[in-house]
């Protein structure tokens, strides 16, 4: 064995590339308490207050600074430094902390955009070189793209593509660098090239060993990046620090060259307790001295930056990056995956604040320690910050070495990407069903015309045989139009170095997404269980409805309509199933909206549930706000309904809860919160958002946003400064269901 | 004649009344007219909506995993439940068979041979007794102090769990001599687990005025920290456990 795996238990991961195995071979599960963790060092808190003076200015200013002439890459910049006295992990972005880089390969005009929002102008021959010598991303898109898919991308029935931005989702396995040093994947790499050398080369296998050759190059970088700090990280890591600072080199290499909507850590807290359980044993290290290590390494993932547009954060407000990292769950042999680290990553929100990022995510089993649990719902309670999945249904599909990209998405690490699909809005389609697929808002002919709804009530049997209809034709135009996006991606921007941190084959999904399940689930129980009149305009377009009687609202654990809403999932990933997609992947489809809901709603005229046009949808699979009549576990009963086989990319739920409603002290609060999620994964809950907050504080921070700078809230599937948000978002997260009874 | 219940609504996650997540009926009805009511609207004996007892079980069925998880069950509550208690005896019985644990939120001003075999079938009581003053009880409540204490007796024979509510209400249940005197009558009682203090609020003051009803108490405080943590001293003795909720 090599002298830095001293003490580790060997195992096949040796020999091959493989985390998993390291880790189930060494890794010492906790079941104890939170009794053993320590507050900040010195040098960290002295360093966490220049930094949180620099993100006052970055919140006044809206940026601290961009970069206008270097697109960025892995080594664009040399080592950058904020404290180097009290800095313990290193490494920025750019050259210095905050600023924003730029990356014009997922599309200029998007870059220029943004700089020009913020006062920036971008270099002219940068510019020139991105729109006359190397083409992007977003302009082979528009090259490819149909007539239809710019008409259902305009009036957004399909939206937040990324079609103009880095794709994200795709989370390389940052923890390979810091087990075997870049130069034992390098070697892998050129290997595997070697096994593609055919006599008949394809373009598949053409494409791929131009794909290996770019991945062995980033490597390549990366290790002259992490030069430019001090660090040879061609070797693996030999201890605690090295470790962290490796992985956090190889992660902090893809955010230098991707700017991908959400660009995931994956599952590092129990890799990495592995090398500190090692020198704590050996007396090489204290417990102050791993907690300084993790809190500088989060303090690392709350600087991570983006540059992006305004119309960007109307999609996905406050500034997002998804850092998100999945903690704990349990193994398949029975184990419990958490470890005395699962505790300290989230103990940073003690010693540092509350903070949205990184997106900490709790993989909740029922099975996990009793002990990890209380902890949990206690920094829950505390700090809003964490959100949780269901490791009992995600085990059973991806094993136990699974990370979680962006929000819910679940992908086996190094093993598995995504190929990012936004949503599609089922509202709008539900209306186009109505209307003879002309849209409700411009009279436009969007869908291909059929014979719209003349009757004056709505019948239920007519209205799901034309909605039917649409969604065949959307889901073809869905699917049709991701094919386009991803395969401009990968030819325009190719994620090397997160590929080159995955295995030569891999799992690709096409995820697709729902926005609005909860207003078409309403809306076709009113036409059934109520009486619903059409409100037509002079060209007979219906553009309102009025409900005779009451109909059973999803969100009070009834069957009646909670079976629509199931139904429609199914109804809706069958026929995406059906539509042949680029490169093999395979269709999933989530229910999460992110902070879309509002723009969605925006879009979308009046619907047969009552809601008016122009109102925002329910977040994620969330009901429509005030229709939950029955309590919190009513409402969270109806969401756990929705099968998780037909939406293997994640089902999005939020709970906002005043405190007192948990219980009348802390104790009651801590078990009862232990109980509520025991029991919602227990009936196969996916997904939810835990915050505990009163309105009141909402409200007051709302009106002075200066008292409330580390206030963060738990939105569809991330959290985010409640500060950041725009005046409509905040008003919607206020108005939002709160359980207070 | 169908056994069925009258019932003002359902919440699936009552978390403040009994242990643990509980799935909580509000039944319809009161014979009491408390001053301090947050919820007039279940006073009416002939409104609500009928439940056969196995309609209501099939509800409180889908909550069973959350119930086991957190320790809960059903609570009772109203309006008056044992107003009705042989539905409320019908419905507990299945929860018995099906290990679901069951409280009744009761001013225990109801009591008869159904009520006895009910409390069989019980597993906590939670006993409000709204003052121990005699004639205080009859100014808030408008009924009388004698039959909620010889419940209490009752629950003490039958060495029935029970946890005692009392709402704190300036001006009106802060007579403090009257809660040391209620203090030392529950010191008697080993039955009595614990005393849950409830401060006074006005959040059902809306639903007066939407019933016409005259609310008394529109220019009542809610009880300050030091009124609460005074009852709280005083309900202490003797080992008492007492929980506030402020």
């Amino acid at each position: 064995m090599r002298q830095e795996w001293q003490g580790f238990e060997g195992g096949s991961w040796v020999v091959d590339v493989n985390v998993r195995s390291f880790i189930q071979r060494n890794y010492t599960p906790y079941e104890g308490d939170d009794k053993f963790l320590v507050g900040p060092t010195k040098r960290t808190l002295k360093l966490w207050g220049k930094i949180q003076e620099l993100m006052k200015e970055e919140n006044e200013k809206g940026i601290i600074d961009a970069e206008t002439l270097k697109p960025s890459t892995i080594t664009t910049f040399g080592p950058g430094y904020l404290d180097k006295d009290n800095e313990v992990i290193v490494g920025f972005q750019t050259d210095k902390p905050l600023k924003r880089g730029i990356m014009p390969n997922g599309g200029i005009r998007v870059v220029k955009k943004a700089l020009e929002s913020y006062g920036y102008t971008l270099d002219k021959t940068t510019e020139e070189i991105y729109t006359q010598n190397r083409k992007t991303h977003n302009d082979g898109v528009f090259d490819a793209y149909t007539d239809d898919m710019r008409k259902a991308r305009h009036t957004g029935i399909i939206t937040g593509l990324p079609d103009s931005y880095g794709r994200g989702r795709i989370i390389g396995d940052y923890r390979r660098v810091a087990l075997y040093g870049v130069d034992f994947l390098i070697e892998e790499k050129k290997h595997e090239k070697k096994l593609l050398e055919n006599p008949n080369l394809g373009s598949p296998d053409i494409r791929l060993r131009e794909e290996l050759s770019e991945q062995i190059k980033a490597l390549k970088q990366l290790k002259e990046m992490a030069a430019s700090y001090g660090f040879d990280i061609s070797i693996p890591a030999k201890d605690s620090f090295e470790a962290t600072q490796w992985t956090y080199f190889a992660y902090l290499g893809a955010i230098k060259e991707q700017d991908g909507a959400a660009m995931s850590l994956g599952r590092v807290s129990t890799f990495l307790d592995i090398y500190y359980e090692r020198d704590l044993n050996n007396g090489a290290i204290t417990e102050e001295e791993v907690q300084e290590i993790i809190d500088q390494f989060v303090l690392k993932l709350r600087m991570v930056r983006f540059l992006r547009t305004p119309d960007y954060n109307d999609l996905f407000s406050g500034d997002p990056t998804w850092v998100t990292e999945a903690i704990g769950g349990m193994g398949i042999d029975g184990r419990t995956l958490v470890t005395k680290s699962s505790y300290r990553i989230l103990h940073t929100l003690y010693n540092l604040g509350p903070a949205p990022e990184p997106n900490l995510t709790v993989l909740w089993s029922v099975f996990l320690p009793e002990t990890f649990k209380k902890f949990c719902a206690k920094v829950s309670i505390d700090t809003s910050s964490i959100q949780y999945e269901s490791d009992d249904i995600m085990r059973d599909y991806w094993g136990d070495d699974y990370g979680i990209a962006c929000c819910v998405s679940a992908m086996r690490l190094g093993k598995q990407l995504q190929f990012f699909g936004a949503r599609a809005n089922l509202a709008k389609a539900m209306l186009y069903a109505i209307n003879g697929g002309k849209d409700e808002k411009s009279g436009e002919q969007i869908a291909p015309m059929f014979a719209p709804i003349t009757s004056e009530y709505l019948d239920y049997d007519e209205v799901i045989s034309k909605f039917d209809q649409t969604l065949d034709w959307l889901s073809e135009l869905y699917i049709n139009t991701l094919n386009v996006i991803h395969y401009m991606h990968d030819k325009y921007n190719y994620e090397r170095l997160q590929m080159a941190l995955h295995d030569v084959d891999i799992l690709r999904t096409e995820a697709c997404g729902i926005a609005g399940l909860s207003v078409v689930a309403d809306s076709l129980s009113a036409i059934k269980y109520a009486k619903v009149k059409t409100v037509r305009n002079e060209d007979g377009l219906v553009i309102d409805y009025e409900i005779e009687g009451d109909y059973p609202a999803y969100g009070n654990n009834d069957d009646r309509v909670d079976n629509i809403a199931v139904e429609l999932v199914e109804r809706f990933m069958n026929k995406l199933r059906k539509v042949k997609t680029y490169r093999n992947a395979k269709q999933t489809l989530s229910v999460l909206t992110i902070t879309s809901n509002v723009v969605y709603g925006k879009k979308t005229g009046s619907t047969p549930d009552g809601r008016k046009a122009g109102e925002p949808f329910a977040p994620g699979a969330n009901p429509m706000h005030g229709r939950d009549k029955k309590g919190a576990v009513a409402s969270m009963a109806s969401v756990a309904k929705l099968p998780y086989k037909h939406a293997e990319d994640g089902i999005s739920y939020t709970f906002s809860i005043v405190p007192k409603a948990l219980g009348k002290d802390e104790d009651d609060r801590v078990k009862n919160l232990v109980g509520l999620m025991d029991g919602y994964f227990h009936s196969k809950g996916h997904h939810i958002n835990v915050n505990v907050f009163d309105r009141e504080t909402l409200i007051d921070a709302m009106n002075h946003p200066e008292k409330y700078p580390q206030l963060t809230i738990r939105v569809s599937g991330y959290a985010v400064n409640f500060v950041k948000l725009s005046k409509e978002q905040q008003l919607d997260v206020i108005h939002r269901t709160f359980h207070e009874r | 004649m169908a056994n069925l219940g009258r019932i003002h609504s359902l919440e699936s996650f009552g978390t403040v009344d009994g242990p643990g997540i509980r799935f909580v009926v509000f039944m319809q009805g009161c014979p009491l007219r408390c001053q301090f009511c947050h919820n007039p609207d279940t006073w009416e004996v002939n409104k609500g909506n009928e439940y056969t007892p196995d309609d209501l079980m099939e509800e409180i069925l889908k909550y069973k995993s959350y119930m086991d998880y957190s320790g809960g069950g059903v609570t009772f509550t109203g309006g008056e439940p044992l107003l009705q208690v042989e539905f409320i005896l019908e419905v507990s019985k299945r929860c018995r068979s099906r290990g679901i644990s069951v409280t009744i939120d009761t001013s225990g001003f109801v009591f008869n041979d159904t009520v006895e075999e009910l409390l069989n079938y019980t597993d906590l009581v939670l006993l409000d007794i709204k003052n121990y003053d005699p004639i205080v009880y009859k100014t808030i409540t408008g009924v009388s102090l004698s039959p909620t204490l010889k419940f209490l007796e009752f629950l003490k024979k039958n060495n029935k769990a029970t946890w005692i509510r009392y709402v704190v209400v300036p001006q009106l249940t802060d007579n403090l001599d009257s809660v040391r005197k209620l203090s030392e009558h529950l010191d008697e009682y080993s039955n009595v687990e614990r005393i849950e203090l409830l401060a006074f609020h006005k959040m059902g003051e809306y639903k007066w005025q939407e019933l016409g009803l005259d609310y008394k108490l529109t220019d009542t405080k809610e009880p300050s920290r030091e009124l609460m943590e005074k009852v709280t001293e005083i309900l202490s003795t003797k080992g008492k456990i007492v929980k506030s909720n402020i």
